[in-house]
């Protein structure tokens, strides 16, 4: 069992969709979302939201730095 | 016990992690995945780690970083394309206290500004230069520039770049190694080559950028110079993420991560 939980928050108007978050998630934790933001990209949700560990790999690598993690002991 | 919900994790005292405060609420321009959005990230991380927001003058180039200034809550000037050294060098010298720092493409830096780089790195001034080397001219729709490699296609190398003909008759030159160059001169104190396409890269390039910073703060004399190999989608003619994995694969063989000078030291390789 993972001794943390964690979670993100995706500020997804400002998200531009370019999936490196994803690649940079240990854990398949995020996929881009079917629908569009303003701007028309797709952006980025926890699909598996329950596999975040909170290790803010997605956060320090997006460009745009519209993530924020919290991360929770258990 | 029962089961954790994401309203119990999603809590104020739970954060670990959001982009500085030290950056704007204005939008980044750059393209979806740009390299830039990330660096301005960490140097805006690194400066309010050390407290110096007051303190700190960015001097912004003219490339696709050429509105940095709207990204970041310190003081910037902008200088003529390539001439951002030499704007450094004047401020540093009226206000020796401040520090200083370029951030610049290769463009910027490695053609119309090389003589304005030479020359402060080999005067020796007391500032930080950040050099975002994506190996192509970004703003004006990826022309080669004297970082691109060989073979690579460009809009002004559509065949791909090729140094010279088969007779040894010269034609687009070589890759330019100018960091390698730069550590060759007497000036340079610290020379580093770092990346942002992951996560442990991204925290090695901030340690190395804040030491970057804490050099000059400490009024260690010489040029702290720090490349980072980034991407430029866009005019690759990539997504982000092959962009990323191309970058792997074929910039750093030509140039590769790590430190190259440190303490006025060269690092054998
Ligand atoms: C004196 C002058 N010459 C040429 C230009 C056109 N120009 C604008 S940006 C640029 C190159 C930018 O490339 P780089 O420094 O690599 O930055 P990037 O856009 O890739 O981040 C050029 C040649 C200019 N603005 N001013
Ligand atoms: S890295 Fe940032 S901008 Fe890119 S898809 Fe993920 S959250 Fe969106
Ligand atoms: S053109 Fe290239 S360097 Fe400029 S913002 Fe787009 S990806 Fe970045």
């Amino acid at each position: 069992m993972a001794k943390f939980r964690g979670a993100i928050v995706v500020d997804t108007d400002r998200c531009k969709g370019c999936g490196v978050c994803i690649t940079a998630c240990p854990l398949g934790v995020i996929e881009l979302a079917k629908e569009v933001n303003s701007k028309g990209y797709n952006y980025s949700f926890m699909a598996n939201p329950e596999k975040c560990i909170g290790c803010a790999s997605c956060a320090v690598t997006c460009p745009d730095g519209v993530i924020k993690v919290y991360k929770k002991a258990l | 016990m029962s089961e954790i919900t994401l309203q119990d994790i999603i809590q104020p005292e739970n954060l670990v992690y959001e982009k500085s405060k030290l950056l704007t609420d204005k939008r980044f321009h750059y393209c979806p995945g740009c390299g830039h959005g990330t660096v301005h990230r960490i140097i805006a991380e690194v400066i309010e780690e050390l407290g110096i927001d007051e303190e700190t003058i960015g001097i912004a180039p003219v490339g696709c970083a050429v509105m940095a200034y709207d990204y970041f809550d310190v003081d910037f000037q902008e200088a003529a394309h390539g001439r951002a050294p030499a704007l450094a060098t004047g401020i540093k010298r009226v206000w020796p206290n401040k520090v200083v720092f370029t951030y610049q493409g290769d463009g910027d830096l490695a053609a119309i500004g090389t003589a304005e780089t030479i020359h402060a790195c080999n005067r020796g001034e007391n500032i930080t230069m950040i050099f975002v080397n994506n190996g192509i001219y970004g703003m004006t729709g990826g022309q080669m520039a004297p970082t691109t490699l060989e073979g690579m296609k460009t809009a002004t190398t559509p065949y791909g770049r090729k140094p010279q003909w088969e007779d040894g008759t010269p034609n687009n030159g070589f890759p330019l190694q100018i960091t390698k160059l730069v550590a060759q001169l007497p000036g340079t104190r610290f020379v580093t080559r770092q990346a942002v396409y992951d996560a442990a890269k991204v925290r090695n390039c901030k340690k190395a950028i804040k030491k970057a910073f804490q050099n000059q703060m400490e009024n260690k004399n010489g040029v702290n110079f720090v490349e980072i190999v980034s991407n430029c989608n866009s005019n690759w003619k990539m997504s982000a993420v092959d962009a990323n994995k191309w970058l792997q694969e074929n910039m750093l063989p030509v140039y590769p991560l790590g430190d190259i000078k440190d303490n006025f030291e060269l690092i054998n390789k």
